[in-house]
């Protein structure tokens, strides 16, 4: 029954998470342990493998660009009070919008053809959104549910669609035909040996643009002004005359559409054609990422460094350490994940209370608050 | 803090308390109660007598709260003594407190809605594993405490079947159950009707004929005057004096709470109606589960006049206000605005409504007039965010929004003044200075006002009054709502009575008694109500 009041700001931006990482790797670290392994020289293994050298610095930046993707996909909708974890299924989706405008215009150059293929698959994407958005608005099925759905519709179109549409006659793999080079992006080793073999490619500017429209859309425009109002109060939007419905449905067409763009990232980008489950889980990644990066941009940024890291890190581990297996590397990214996005709220309340011992304003007002509310 | 399982209460002894020991049935001394910087509680004297009622009025954040709960033992003073009975006792929380026979009302029931009164009775004071044998004991038990102090209740109804007024008298049962000599009630009349706070009263004067001790928590003078015996007025932290209710008026009472002179009754001039800017005709309105909460209902208010609507609060009143307003569907009916029908179908109808010239300061200024997490300036644009001036194009010209706030802080003396605050961190009345500079500002034909001033001080409620009546005076429509009836017959020029739905009658506040009033707020026809309070 003791009062709460909220953190202050840096300690919930900068603070929790960080106590929540720690306990993730404390907690990792015990599970290398148990198998036999050093956990101090695993953890050098995984910096020197995502930051030590040009080629892991890549990889872990070309992981990065999808989780800037689709956390920022999470962090829109979420703004607005959405949950959506359907980002996975609408990037999938979205290769479709990117690969069909690829392919048509592969024999022109990659600046007419990326930007051109990310409408596409913002369009693609979005729409995919939508659908969930326009069942809540008017129908009042929850996007939780629906999304979820939507994914497996996903995975089960895009089976269909590159088996029986997009795969030249002449291939045995379900996969579409191969871009031409006019129809790629450009990786940033041409410009810069420093990256190697990476695939890490000029959609890493697309996602850093990203981060700043959705700084400027959520706090510098009407729009974000109002998606903010209806994810705090939704009572308080309609009493500001703002259509809740059509709220609802841009903003799952926006995140559906940032979402998308992780099709750029792996379609032209690294695959250079359409391939069965191209998005790897990203989507869910980006939900912990959205999580962790308090659904802020910097946030993001920082969370999908980090989860990148991991990523590449974790392929580097099993090269280097024998004993530590390609499940062991999904346990201690699934510890993460687990710490920082589903149980981000385990040390609020222990926090919450040790700064109310520090901070006599908010003591004064959990006074209040709990006073209104104490119970015999 | 629920009460323990274990928990085995003091029954109070028939008749025969031990002999008083002391004449005072709560001595507080020298309590202190600081978190942090903050003093909540600087030196507290106080002495209830026994068998009084006493009244503790201030305003909020004065430091009530916070003394009862030392007394309640929810907190523990720093330093200070507590005595009960004239024993010096050292409470360390409320199942202490209930043992030494210190029993507590709050505001907001803390009753199971689908257990029966005798269920809610017993809950936690049970005797054994076996509920029945219990049952049958407590209600012997209860109906013996029903008898003793006239408070009758049936044992065997459902709480959520039985009015709000009733639900109290269960409240109180369960502390007499439970061996209270001494209830403390936390503004107890902040739900009920004027007829059922007169109830509680002859309750409340019935316990103190018995011997019980009653201490009234209430920021309405007008209860201190008619019920207690003596009253202490409590200033940010401090207690400013005590004083015996016979000797005293609601004028010293208020100066001391607020620290200066404050005007009590609303000082305003004869109304001049102009033209109707407000026509509400056959408006038939369903609530969220589609129960029809507005019964065709029609009103007018002209220019420059207050029309204010009485009721006990869910008889259709949030229902009007939200559909007048544009925020809910009606069902049938229209509602005209300077001359202008509003099309009020689809979500965004309160855009529509605004754009006509009609302000509305809703009813519950947290979950609807503000987004409390937001920073003040960013509510001090909420509803009119479109308006060309912050900002053209999809942008939100912050600075703009920024100087309209810093504006609106100016006007109306909000505190403190920073339009960069979190909104949440302002005070009850100061938030309703935002709302209505926000609402006010915009020069609106129309201004839809509910509950103008609940949870507000005494200080901020002269200021918002004079505000309202400003607006009038201005030749602006004002429709208020309000179940503080004294607000209504101060403020109205024309006062409709509004009961399960329906307007069931005009009243004139210059010439209608409250009591003619009050019949019809509890549904008896305005003729009828005429008669019966006629003495």
């Amino acid at each position: 029954m003791s009062a709460r009041t909220p953190l202050p700001r840096w300690a919930d931006i900068v603070l929790l998470p960080l106590l929540n990482l720690a306990l993730a790797f404390l907690v990792s670290g015990l599970v290398v342990l148990m198998v036999g392994e050093n956990p101090l020289h695993a953890v050098q293994v995984i910096i020197y493998g995502a930051f030590g050298y040009g080629d892991g610095f890549g990889y872990t930046l070309y992981y990065a660009t999808n989780f800037i993707f689709t956390g920022l996909a999470f962090a829109v909708a979420a703004h607005a009070g959405l949950f959506n974890i359907g980002g996975d299924g609408q990037a999938y989706v979205a290769g479709l919008g990117a690969i069909v405008i690829a392919l048509a215009l592969d024999q022109t150059h990659w600046l007419l053809a990326m930007p051109a293929a990310m409408i596409g698959a913002a369009l693609v994407g979005g729409f995919w959104a939508f659908i969930p958005g326009y069942l809540q608005a008017k129908r009042g099925s929850h996007v939780v549910i629906t999304t979820i759905m939507f994914n497996f519709i996903a995975a089960a179109l895009m089976v269909y669609m590159i088996n029986r549409v997009l795969k030249p006659a002449t291939t045995m793999a379900p996969e579409s035909a191969t871009l031409a080079v006019g129809g790629r992006v450009p990786q940033l080793r041409q410009f810069f040996s420093f990256f190697g073999y990476s695939p890490v490619n000029l959609s890493i500017v697309v996602a850093l643009l990203a981060l700043v429209f959705v700084y400027v859309l959520v706090w510098h425009t009407k729009l974000g002004y109002a998606l903010r109002t209806l994810g705090q109060n939704p009572s308080a939007s309609r009493y500001a005359g703002m259509s809740n419905s059509r709220l609802i449905m841009i903003a799952m067409t926006i995140s559906g559409a940032l979402a998308g763009m992780v099709a750029i990232n792996e379609v032209m980008g690294v695959q250079n054609r359409l391939v069965l489950d191209f998005v790897a889980g990203s989507g869910f990644v980006g939900i912990a990422v959205a999580l962790m990066g308090r659904n802020h941009p910097v946030g993001i940024l920082f969370a999908a460094l980090l989860f990148g890291a991991l990523y590449q890190g974790g392929q580097e581990l099993q090269f280097v350490i024998p004993g530590v297996t390609r499940e062991m590397i999904v346990v201690i990214q699934a510890l993460v994940i687990l710490f920082t996005g589903a149980m981000e709220g385990l040390f609020r309340p222990a926090l919450e209370r040790t700064f109310m011992l520090f901070s006599p304003e908010q003591k004064a007002r959990a006074v209040s608050v709990s006073t209104a509310e104490s119970e015999s | 803090m629920s009460e323990s399982d274990n928990m085995n209460p003091q029954r109070p002894k028939t008749a025969a308390a031990p002999a008083p020991a002391s004449r005072w049935a709560i001595e507080l001394e020298k309590i202190n109660k600081r978190f942090g910087a903050v003093h909540a509680n600087k030196d507290i004297d106080l002495k209830v007598e026994r068998g009084t009622i006493h009244g503790i009025v201030g305003e909020n954040g004065a430091g009530k709260s916070t003394l009862m709960s030392i007394l309640y033992g929810f907190y523990t003073a720093d330093s200070g003594t507590i005595k009960v009975d004239g024993t010096e006792r050292h409470i360390t929380d409320s199942r202490h407190a209930l043992a030494l026979g210190i029993g507590m009302v709050h505001q907001h029931f803390m009753l199971v809605e689908n257990f029966t009164v005798l269920e809610n009775v017993v809950l936690g004071a049970e005797d054994s594993a076996l509920i029945a044998p219990s049952l049958k004991r407590a209600r012997a038990e209860l109906e013996r405490i029903e008898d003793e102090y006239n408070l009758v209740v049936d044992p065997d109804a459902v709480i959520e079947d039985i009015s709000v007024g009733q639900q109290q008298r269960v409240e109180i049962l369960k502390a007499l159950y439970r061996g209270a000599q001494t209830l403390i009630l936390d503004e107890p009349t902040g739900v009920l009707t004027p007829k059922e706070a007169d109830d509680l009263f002859r309750v409340l004067e019935t316990l103190r004929d018995q011997g019980k001790t009653v201490i009234l928590i209430t920021h309405k003078l007008r209860e201190i005057m008619a019920i207690t015996d003596s009253v202490s007025v409590m200033r940010q932290g401090e207690m400013v004096k005590t004083l015996t209710t016979s000797e005293t008026n609601p004028e010293e009472i208020a100066e001391l709470m607020v620290g200066r002179r404050v005007l009590l009754r609303v000082d305003k001039g004869p109304a001049n109606p102009g033209k109707t800017l407000l026509e509400v005709k056959n408006l038939v309105v369903a609530d969220d589960l589609g129960v029809v909460r507005v019964k065709d209902v029609s009103l007018s208010v002209r220019a420059g006049e207050i029309v204010g609507i009485a009721g006990v609060s869910g008889n259709g009143q949030s229902e009007l206000l939200e559909s007048v307003t544009g925020m809910r569907d009606q069902r049938s009916g229209t509602v005209v605005v300077n001359g202008r029908e509003l099309s009020l179908k689809g979500d965004d109808g309160a855009a529509r409504a605004r754009a006509a010239g009609l302000a509305h300061v809703p009813e519950d200024r947290q979950h609807m007039g503000l987004v409390t997490t937001f920073e003040e300036w960013e509510n001090a644009i909420l509803g009119y965010q479109d308006a060309p001036e912050y900002g053209g194009g999809p942008f939100l010209d912050i600075e703009a929004a920024r100087r309209k706030a810093a504006e609106q802080i100016k006007r109306f003396d909000v505190r403190p003044a920073n339009n960069r605050l979190k909104t949440a961190n302002f005070s009850g009345g100061n938030q309703q200075k935002i709302v209505l500079a926000r609402e006010m500002g915009r020069d609106p034909d129309v201004l839809i006002v509910g509950q103008p001033t609940r949870g507000v001080d005494i200080g901020a409620i002269e200021f918002i009054h004079n505000q309202i009546i400003a607006m009038r005076d201005a030749g602006k429509a004002i429709l208020l709502v309000s179940v503080e009836l004294d607000e209504i017959r101060s403020l109205a020029d024309r006062i409709l009575v509004m009961f399960d739905g329906q307007i069931v009658g005009e009243a004139d506040p210059a010439t209608a008694s409250e009591g003619e009033i009050g019949l019809m707020m509890a549904g008896i026809s305005q003729s009828a109500a005429a008669l019966e309070a006629r003495p």
